[in-house]
């Protein structure tokens, strides 16, 4: 208990004396009492003004508290003290409301330069948009063609108590924004649906991502790391779920990262973002016929009667492109049809359902997309 | 009794009082706002057609302009800038295009809102014509380039050296069902 | 004209227009719906006292939160100084009744309807309001519930209460004051009131407005706060905290008053620096009206707006500032006992300076970045609204509770209960400080493994700081039906006033001839 009472008054004083005496564990991030000092100089001067606040309402509460129960102890009734009978004194009634207003005063310089560094979003190196969605973010990096979505990684089970909770419990996601050390990087947030707040203490940053408007902030730092925000707005039901972390790396190994980005958005493009032809998937498509379903529906999709069904005029081929898809990725249970979902890929998959759909006469006429594929296997 | 009658007088005017300020709230605190943002630049917004006057074309320093665009609620539309970014001088005219398709089966339309950054660009940058000014219907599976032409005003403050244009692309079709049903 | 109460209990009651009558009412109704909000408020420690979510879904944590500060805010602690207005207004001003009785009765019995309404939502499909008690748009219209609508209805009911209430308050203090008992004789506390009426008057009909366009948005296809219809989300923040702000003043100056009542009693002293009081008071609700836009320091306003808001929000330090020194300085040199009230009001003092700091670190833009929506501020508005509100609100019951009943409460328990209820606020509610400024947002259904210990520590003190409330009840009704008569119409040694001189239990008439005030 005094431990823990002696932890509470240096951390209110000093966060980073918590962490001299022994190491930096999870154990010392458990006890963080007081605000982040931060790694931006935006943080460091919301750090540094609120630390001047506490300071002087320390001060003034210990000396008018302290003025009180000086009254409480010394003009007690069963002290024999009889009351006296004053109720107005100009003068002091004037120093008391003039120097709190000079004390504010003083205080506003401060807290002015403070802001104005937040609001100090020109010049940017680096552009980054960030999108808040029911319950994920999306970081596009404007100008590179590099965006994605950051979820949540922890586990329904870890929430619902079904397995242990990890280590890094609600503060993992599937994607990090990752940016650069030493560069001015500014903040472009929006909303998509419902009101968020992109927070990341460490940097000093929270802005409210609203939809149809734009706001920016900043943040540049020379430490690299790995920092963990929130979600500050009430956003609805998964609300605590969707963290902010953000990864600041050296600069040569944030260009490398930058690059495996723009190489997988290329192949996406290329690939699964691309708008396919007929004629291209039906080339494609056939090659993946040949190469994964021939060998039982055989070649001209006439299948082998009471083995194999035909795909020549089937019902599936030729009914919604949905159901047709649904077949290859699930799978039939109970007979020799197995999902392919993991052994073809989007694009695959796409090219041998346009092909089946629209060969041996089969004359559908749809195109079926990769990406189409691909919401289907994100819709389940 | 007399008392009564103050106390008609009373409520009367406390009353009065009271739905003056419902009516405030909706009829005044609104247009207050907009208007409030027009002058500042709040939210970016930055106001309706501009009709270019004389400006003469400051050649002295040229500006980056950069565009982003953002689907509201997942709207099913390819919607993207055709360019990324121009640079132009202040007080010449530009066109830029956005490009945008609708990738559903129904006919819908959309509305973009725009938005400028630095906030306090948004009263020198002026659109003579806009996309944003109208919605835009579009047929199942159609496409367009949407249009805008800006200028930036040539008393647009030195400090700002980049303007982003944002726009945000929301889904109307069912506040404006007449729409609909002019392009079917 | 009758002379007593109704024998029949639902005449009495149902149809009643003696303000007694009502104003007790208006306090059994309030502690019902403390009890209600402070269950919200169990289910949602409960939930917090480890990470993971162990007794409810997430989606019934926002609604427990939303419930809980609507509960709070329009169920508990607005009807409860409006019952002790009705209570002692006319018997602090030498009048014999509230200027328009009948309307009383309807602004009461109005009440349990909103409620009923608003609490049905969490039964029915959909679930109740799930948006916070600040219910933004665009959660709260395009992404809410279908039970919207009751809640809407629900708030334009007991704004409509508010509004009743608050004009026959203003009514009473114009038109009924006795002879002689000029404006700046009346108690502080009518004087707080009839200025929060003021405000009533002005911001209810403004969150009705807010709730107006709302209805109009989600069912008619308008678009006040809608950005695809040429409207802004961030409207709808400007116009809640426009009635938002003056709200937080409307729980808080009628506390002010009650203690600026209570302190002068147990100091046997006068108050000091009434005038200053009143125009402190004053002051504080015409800055109340300038200063909204500080709930919304992240919503990425021009830097000219953020300055501005900033500097007339430290403002607010000022009087209030006045106000605490005030009441400190009324202690000095008074004779001082510390009976259950006084220890309440003392503790306020205490606690509202904390909060009041707490406030003023808020102010600074640059630093609310941080703290803005996290824990610091539930510690922050928890620390003025119950230390502030609810503390004042059980001062004020233990103090004239033998006036209205004419028996005596339990001392010793009073005093065990002052000590539970201040030793587990601050178990509650400090460690929210830390939780805060470590980083974890407010209205989190679940948090990260390194905010275990000081959530375990809120939810004890949360359980303790109810079972505290329990007592309390308990007490009251003790009192009511067991305490020791008592029959001196002064009751407490030091207490000055026209509601002093009339005998112990109060009759059910007071100064039907009106008090000639010196």
């Amino acid at each position: 208990m005094m431990k823990r009472a002696k932890a509470l008054f240096l951390g209110l004083l000093r966060p980073s004396s918590l962490l001299l005496a022994g190491s930096v564990s999870a154990e010392s991030v458990t006890r963080q009492l007081n605000m982040p000092r931060g790694v931006t100089e935006v943080s460091q001067a919301a750090y540094d003004i609120h630390m001047i606040m506490i300071w002087i309402c320390t001060v003034i509460g210990v000396l008018v508290l302290g003025f009180m129960f000086y009254v409480m102890f010394a003009h007690r009734k069963s002290k024999g003290v009889t009351a006296a009978n004053f109720h107005e004194n100009l003068v002091v009634e004037v120093l008391w409301t003039v120097i709190p207003a000079l004390i504010l005063i003083v205080m506003a310089v401060p807290a002015t330069t403070a802001l104005l560094k937040v609001y100090d979003t020109e010049n940017p190196d680096i552009d980054i948009k960030v999108t808040g969605y029911q319950w994920k973010w999306q970081y596009e990096y404007i100008g590179e063609g590099v965006k994605f979505m950051s979820e949540l990684r922890t586990s329904q089970d870890e929430i619902y108590g079904r397995a242990p909770k990890g280590e890094h419990y609600l503060r993992e996601v599937t994607q990090p924004l990752v940016i650069p050390t030493n560069k001015k990087v500014r903040f472009l947030i929006t909303g998509n649906d419902v009101i968020h707040s992109w927070w990341v203490p460490d940097f000093g940053v929270k802005r409210d991502a609203v939809p149809g408007l734009f706001t920016a902030a900043w943040a540049k730092t020379d430490q690299p790391g790995t920092y963990v925000g929130e979600c500050t707005e009430l956003c609805g039901l998964g609300h605590a779920f969707m963290p902010v972390v953000v990864e600041v790396k050296e600069e040569a190994e944030y260009e490398a990262w930058l690059a495996g980005k723009k190489e997988e958005a290329a192949i996406y493009a290329s690939t699964i973002g691309k708008q396919w032809t007929f004629d291209e998937l039906m080339v494609k498509g056939e090659q993946v016929y040949g190469r994964s379903c021939a060998g039982c529906h055989q070649v001209n999709g006439e299948g082998i009667t009471g083995v194999f069904p035909a795909l020549k005029d089937s019902p599936i081929a030729l009914g919604p492109a949905e159901g047709h898809i649904a077949i290859l990725i699930d799978g039939v249970a109970g007979s020799a049809m197995q999902s392919f979902a993991e052994q073809l890929s989007e694009v695959e998959i796409a090219a041998v359902v346009h092909y089946e759909r629209n060969a041996w006469g089969n004359d559908v006429g749809d195109i079926v997309q990769p990406i189409n594929v691909l919401n289907f296997k994100q819709s389940q | 009794m007399s008392r009564t009658s103050t106390h008609g007088g009373l409520l009367i005017k406390l009353l009065m009082g009271a739905v003056a300020m419902f009516a405030f709230a909706i009829f005044v605190l609104p247009p207050l706002y907009d208007l409030f943002c027009e002058v500042t630049g709040i939210g970016g917004k930055t106001g309706g057609a501009y009709t270019a006057s004389e400006i003469t074309i400051d050649t002295s320093r040229k500006v980056e302009v950069q565009f982003v665009a953002t689907n509201n609620a997942t709207i099913p539309w390819d919607f993207y800038p055709t360019e990324h970014k121009v640079f132009v001088h202040p007080g010449e005219s530009r066109e830029i295009t956005f490009f945008a398709r609708n990738k559903t089966s129904n006919d819908m339309v959309a509305q973009a809102i725009p938005n400028v950054l630095p906030n306090n660009a948004a009263d020198y940058f002026h659109k003579t014509e806009c996309f944003c000014f109208n919605n835009q219907p579009l047929g199942a599976g159609e496409q367009a380039e949407l249009a805008v032409v800006f200028v930036l005003d040539p008393d647009l403050p030195v400090s700002v050296n980049a303007v982003t244009l944002s726009y945000t692309l929301f889904d109307i079709t069912d506040r404006i069902p007449m729409q609909v049903s002019q392009i079917q | 004209m009758a002379h007593g109460p109704s024998q029949n209990f639902f005449s009495r009651w149902l149809f009643s227009t003696n303000h007694k009558d009502i104003g007790t009412l208006y306090l059994w109704f309030s502690f019902a719906m403390f009890l209600l909000g402070g269950f919200f408020a169990m289910v949602i420690r409960a939930e917090l006292f480890q990470p993971g979510m162990q007794l409810i879904k997430p989606e019934f944590f926002v609604q427990m939160t939303t419930m809980h500060g609507l509960v709070m805010v329009f169920g508990a602690i607005m009807p409860a100084f409006v019952g002790l207005a009705n209570w002692m207004i006319p018997m602090m001003i030498g009048a014999p009744d509230m200027a328009l009785p009948r309307m009383n009765n309807l602004s009461f019995w109005i009440l349990p309807f909103a409620f009923t309404i608003l609490t049905s939502t969490l039964f029915m499909e959909g679930g109740g309001p799930n948006f916070g008690w600040t219910f933004y748009a665009p959660l709260s219209t395009t992404y809410a519930p279908d039970t919207v609508n009751y809640f809407i209805f629900g708030v334009h009911m007991m704004g409509a209460s508010s509004i009743m209430g608050s004009i026959n308050i203003i009514a009473t203090v114009m038109n009924m004051r006795a002879p002689g008992m000029t404006y700046m004789k009346m108690p502080l506390f009518v004087w707080t009131w009839v200025i929060t009426a003021f405000l009533l008057v002005a911001v209810m009909p403004v969150l009705a407005g807010a709730v107006t366009m709302m209805l109009m948005d989600i069912n008619f296809g308008t678009s006040f706060f809608d950005a695809a219809g040429g409207g802004d989300p961030v409207l709808f923040q400007h116009v809640f905290w426009f009635f938002g702000h003056p709200e937080v003043y409307i729980i808080i100056l009628p506390a002010f008053g009650v203690v600026s009542q209570i302190i002068p009693t147990f100091s046997r002293k006068p108050l000091f620096g009434y005038s200053s009081m009143v125009y402190a008071t004053a002051s504080i609700a015409f800055l109340s009206f300038i200063v909204w836009a500080h709930h919304m320091f992240t919503v990425g306003m021009p830097i000219a707006g953020e300055l501005y808001f900033m500097y007339a929000t430290m403002l607010i330090a000022v009087p209030t500032g006045v106000k605490v020194f005030n009441w400190i300085t009324t202690m000095y040199k008074g004779a001082l006992t510390f009976e259950t009230p006084m220890l309440f009001s003392i503790a306020f003092v205490i606690l509202f300076t904390f909060g009041g700091f707490t406030g003023m670190m808020l102010s600074i833009a640059a630093a609310d970045t941080q703290y803005h929506d996290t824990y610091f501020v539930v510690a922050h508005f928890h620390y003025v609204m119950v230390a502030g509100a609810v503390f004042s609100g059980t001062a004020a019951v233990y103090y004239w509770l033998p006036k209205w009943c004419g028996r005596m409460y339990d001392e010793t328990m009073g005093k065990v209960q002052f000590w539970i209820a201040f030793i587990a606020f601050n178990i509650t509610f400090m460690p929210q400080h830390f939780l805060g400024l470590a980083g974890m947002p407010r209205r989190y259904s679940d948090y990260g493994l390194q905010f275990t210990d000081w959530n375990m520590v809120s939810s004890i003190g949360a359980f303790l700081y109810g079972g505290a409330q329990l007592l309390f009840l308990y007490n009251v009704i003790r009192t009511i039906g067991w305490g020791k008569p008592i029959d001196d119409p002064q009751v407490w040694e030091g207490a000055e006033g026209l509601e002093w001189t009339v005998p112990t239990p109060a009759p059910f008439h007071t100064f039907s001839t009106p008090p000639v005030v010196k």
